[in-house]
């Protein structure tokens, strides 16, 4: 072995090697590796996060959905409801003024037979008058006469 | 490329000897002189590791990383992950010192999958005698890391545990008696030095031995290149393991140094 002074050299070359590497080539790469490592964690967690906002917009999703199909049907059912109850309306509403317009009908007509009736007895006193005065002409005196045709009229 | 591939008459023997000398500058009879092709592969690979980690944590962008940028972080994130799980302790010095001993030595050990021949040939082309391209096969390279790192656990020993505590540990373990403060200096001195030393020594011999295996797989003439190709797939995981066994022993001795027995 021939030691010499090489060692000297190799040492010092060594140090500088060293505290070069201390100075300007760790400190940045191992600041950009744990900075990238922050990142990564930080995407991680974002997105572990999404997935379980994603999870929650799911389900509210589907009880929204639920709700809204609980809503319209009972919607529809009391729309139905409401239909058979102005259905219902209207039919009563309709059968009274049925009844109404028939009952109506019945009065007019009995009044209007009333009333021909009460003409025909008049036009009857009145052609029975006539007949009689025809007939009685010269004979009977109409005062005389006129309480036995009263009593007629009043038969009929 | 075998032995006469060269040129002139050489032995084995002589290739292989060319091939282990350092090229040498300065007084040589004496500690005052380096190994020129060791200092100038090992820095010219610190700086290729610093201009490729630092042009990319310049761009880092903290979204969609590029390729390349993936690329360097897992090995960021590896280290960092290494690191956090032996060394309990809070240091800024800690991780970013096993990423470059990390990576400088993987580094440093590919330089002996490049054909052992083609460098030194380039360099006798150009006029340069000898030339060893694999800094982590010099072992004041290796131990050049490692008493760095002993200098590191010292430092650390002392900071976390004090002066005294420091004292205490060498000299009252295991034997917690007074007279046995000799016995113990002496025991926890072996234990203390004896880390540096297999630290550097481990790497420098495995990658001796790899590069020595591809000079006797160089001399076989056409039938090397199967088995280059073979112990080349198989130095691949060496050279890996013994990066990350210098880092991890690095951050073990440190965690060691920091905390209290």
């Amino acid at each position: 072995m021939n030691l010499n002074a090489t060692l000297l050299g190799q040492t010092i070359a060594f140090a500088v090697f060293v505290i070069f590497c201390m100075k300007y080539i760790w400190p940045p790469l191992m600041s950009a590796i744990e900075a990238r490592q922050a990142k990564i964690a930080d995407g991680l967690a974002s997105a572990e996060r999404a997935t379980k906002d994603l999870e929650l917009a799911q389900a509210s999703a589907t009880d929204q959905l639920k709700d809204a199909k609980a809503q319209a049907a009972s919607i529809v059912d009391a729309a139905n409801k409401r239909k058979a109850q102005i259905v219902d309306e209207a039919k009563t509403a309709a059968m009274t003024e049925r009844d109404k317009i028939i009952a109506s009908g019945y009065a007019e007509v009995e009044a209007e037979r009333n009333r021909a009736k009460e003409d025909l007895r008049q036009q009857v006193a009145t052609l029975a008058i006539a007949g009689a005065e025809k007939i009685l002409e010269r004979s009977i005196d109409e005062a005389a006469a006129n309480d036995i045709v009263e009593k007629l009229v009043g038969e009929l | 490329m075998s032995a006469s591939d060269t040129g002139g008459p050489q032995t084995s023997g002589d290739y292989i000897t060319h091939h282990l000398q350092n090229l040498q500058v300065g007084d040589t009879s004496s500690f005052w002189h380096v190994n020129l092709d060791s200092l100038i592969f090992s820095i010219g690979l610190g700086i290729l590791f610093c201009w490729i980690f630092r042009s990319v944590a310049k761009k880092a962008t903290t979204g969609v990383p590029g390729k390349f940028q993936t690329f360097i972080e897992m090995t960021v994130e590896f280290v960092d992950s290494t690191v956090k799980d032996t060394f309990h302790g809070k240091s800024a010095l800690i991780a970013p010192l096993s990423l470059t001993i990390f990576v400088w030595i993987i580094f440093m050990n590919t330089m002996d999958l490049i054909p052992v021949d083609w460098l030194p040939m380039a360099s006798q082309a150009a006029g340069v005698e000898y030339m060893r391209v694999v800094p982590t096969t010099d072992p004041n390279i290796t131990l050049g890391m490692s008493f760095s790192v002993f200098f590191l656990m010292i430092f650390y020993s002392i900071k976390m545990k004090g002066l005294g505590g420091f004292a205490k540990e060498l000299t009252m373990q295991p034997f917690n008696h007074w007279a046995f403060i000799p016995v113990n200096l002496v025991m926890e001195l072996v234990a203390l030095i004896a880390k540096p030393i297999s630290l550097g020594l481990r790497l420098f011999g495995n990658m001796y031995a790899g590069e020595m295996i591809f000079f006797l797989i160089a001399l076989l003439g056409v039938w090397q290149l199967p088995l280059h190709f073979v112990w080349a797939v198989f130095h691949i995981m060496v050279v890996i393991l013994q990066a990350f066994i210098f880092m991890m022993l690095t951050v073990v001795y440190l965690s060691m140094s920091c905390e209290d027995h």
